[in-house]
């Protein structure tokens, strides 16, 4: 098991690397931050000393050895734009992206995995098939509209909840439903599907045979099985939720790193920029990772031990 | 102490109603073991299924007939009384032992839940009737098993294991659904013995559906022959094997191949024709489509079970005539 975990930390670095390097060169090729750094009546002059003092005269493969070798001592550059390092950015916006993320993806859980197993028992009923159709509108609606409604209804109409802003547990509640909705229309259906699957199973008949209890043939012997593929969906979706929040971040200006990316992007910061794919993509690469360890305990036949 | 009448399941289907099980009636005494002989589709498992209250209604329809276990109606009991007979007094194993246990959870989790819900024991005393069963069906190294997983087993282990849950609580009927068609010949014998010895020392009834007339003859006592949702013809073992009156079981018994007939002149029998969809029968006997012997009443008139023979009941208008 310790064994399995270090391989797999081992793994992270390659998938690092490699998407240091995809990104580093695609940046590059996006055109040239000096011109936007200096004032427009500026000099060719001045351009062309701004770029040597910047090291963009070298060389790509120079800048990227330049950055990985002070990436890999934990100095990922320092943002054109706001002149500080880049890492310290990121860690200030980081918990409000997890929190948000996190708090979004518990809201849908906690409610579409109840949700899909009363549809997928009582398939066909009113409640499956209006809970459905709900979920259909849940994954049609586009995220900044609902945001924008919410903030109509329960900020501007009833004046229950602040509109904006981080801080509060008031605030929280906004954001992470109205980025929340749309999960959990997806996972609704996806344990109904894998619900009704499972439940047609020779297992799930066994037990009832033996003369379990329904709520134990559903909770336990049909769950465990449906999890497998849920956790899955479930870890990728929270993956993209962590830097995927731009427009969510935007409606409720909740202080996240999808806003600071697309800002970045936006004024071609390149080292923040760099430096946000970097952060996003080892978080992506740990939940897969957590995701894997959950499988451990969900299916005994995956077995991650080396091979006797 | 199980008393078929006039069962009559059916299921709704876009095509119509299909009369899966269409008025069979069975009686077994306690202790009794009783084979049901069939081909697949013929409405066997819906029988058991239909005594387990297993199936989902809809698409089932219970349209007649009742299921009487120690004078008790079960089609008509509530369902909560019913789930408590379940794996207590009345059990059954199935034909997959591969798919018939949670893949999930161990052996031992899955067996003591048995002992869980029908005795109340606590956790540990729950594991220990665990072992004690797999113990029981021959499992080796029980308290090693216990903590296993159904895929670290084999087919005939896991089949021992679905056995051990079935019996946990020592129940007084035991609906067998093809429970060695699935394994190796030499694995096959091995749990019919079992069953046997277990049926020996718990005094459990056992109701053998299969569709391997071997097994039959090696097992049961008594047999009855189904066809499209209806008894043919039911007699003791040895009668049946005797003086096969329909034409049906002489079919099934001609179509077994016989070790000492040559390859190269004897064909093997088989029963002409296919077995007609449950939705659309023929309106007289089931049979007569594919009956060798059928005269002209075969195909108007449906014949009901007589008892030709002493304990001999079987249901064809040429074996009524000689």
């Amino acid at each position: 098991m310790g064994r399995y975990l270090l391989k797999r930390l081992w793994h992270t670095v390659y998938v690092v690397v490699g998407i240091s390097m995809i990104s580093f060169f695609f940046i590059h090729l996006s055109g040239d931050p000096v011109m936007l750094m200096l004032p427009p009546d500026a000099t060719m002059a001045e351009v062309e000393t701004l770029r040597e003092q910047l090291g963009f005269n070298d060389p790509i493969y120079v800048q990227y050895w330049r950055f990985a070798s002070r990436a890999v001592q934990g100095d990922l550059g320092s943002s054109l734009y706001f002149r500080v390092p880049a890492v310290n950015l990121i860690l200030e916006r980081l918990p409000a992206s997890l929190e948000l993320a996190g708090a979004a993806m518990l809201i849908a859980l906690a409610i579409s995995i109840p949700l899909g197993i009363i549809s997928a028992v009582k398939r066909g009923s009113l409640w499956d098939l209006s809970s459905m159709l709900g979920a259909l509108f849940g994954l049609s609606m586009p995220h900044f509209w609902l945001g924008i409604m919410l903030i109509l209804l329960f900020s501007v109409t009833l004046g229950w909840l602040p509109t904006s802003g981080r801080g509060s547990l008031a605030q929280l509640v906004m954001p992470s439903l109205a980025l929340g909705l749309s999960l959990m229309a997806m996972f609704a259906r996806l344990t109904r599907s894998v619900m009704l699957e499972v439940l047609s199973q020779d297992y799930v008949r066994t037990a009832r045979a033996k003369g379990l209890k329904e709520r134990l043939v559903i909770g336990k012997h049909a769950l465990k099985n449906a999890l497998i593929p849920l956790v899955t969906v479930a870890g990728m979706q929270f993956g993209f939720l962590i830097g995927g929040t731009v427009i969510i971040e935007t409606v409720f200006a909740w202080p996240g790193v999808g806003r600071l990316v697309v800002q970045a992007i936006f004024s071609r910061d390149y080292p923040l920029v760099q430096a946000t794919v970097l952060v996003l993509a080892v978080l992506f690469v740990l939940v897969n990772l957590l995701t894997d360890l959950i499988y451990l305990y969900l299916d005994p036949q995956i077995s991650y031990l080396e091979e006797k | 102490m199980l008393s078929i009448r006039h069962l009559k399941t059916y299921f709704r289907t876009p095509r119509g109603i299909a009369r899966a099980v269409d008025g069979v009636s069975l009686q077994m005494g306690p202790g009794e073991i009783m084979g049901v002989v069939g081909e697949s589709g013929c409405g066997k498992s819906v029988m058991a299924l239909s005594v387990l209250g297993l199936l989902a209604s809809p698409p089932a329809l219970f349209a007649g007939g009742e299921i009487r276990f120690k004078g008790r109606d079960l089609l008509t009991l509530a369902p909560e009384e019913l789930r408590r007979l379940r794996g207590d007094q009345i059990s059954m194993i199935f034909q997959e032992p591969m798919s018939a246990l949670n893949p999930v959870f161990t052996v031992g989790n899955q067996l003591s839940e048995v002992f869980r819900v029908h005795r109340g024991l606590d956790r540990s005393a729950a594991r220990q009737g665990a072992v004690e069963m797999l113990a029981k069906v021959g499992v080796p190294a029980p308290e090693r098993r216990v903590g296993e997983y159904p895929y670290q087993l084999s087919g005939g282990m896991r089949q021992r294991v679905m056995i051990a849950m079935a019996l946990a609580c020592r129940p007084a009927l035991l609906l067998a659904d093809e429970p060695t068609t699935a394994l190796d010949v030499s694995i096959q014998a091995q749990i019919l013995e079992l069953m046997l010895g277990l049926k020996e020392e718990l005094g459990t009834a056992i109701l053998l559906i299969t569709h391997d007339l071997g097994v039959v003859a090696e097992i049961t006592r008594r047999v009855a022959v189904m066809y499209t949702g209806k008894i043919m013809e039911e007699a003791a073992t040895e009668e049946l094997f005797d003086h096969p009156l329909h034409p049906y079981t002489r079919g099934l018994m001609a179509s077994i191949p016989r070790a000492d007939a040559s390859f190269e002149t004897d064909a093997l029998n088989e029963i002409r024709g296919v077995v007609p969809s449950a939705v659309d029968l023929p309106p007289g006997c089931h049979f007569e489509p594919r009956c060798p012997e059928a005269v002209a009443a075969c195909r108007t008139h449906p014949p009901e079970l007589e008892e030709l023979r002493p304990g001999h009941r079987v249901a064809c208008w040429r074996a009524n005539r000689g």
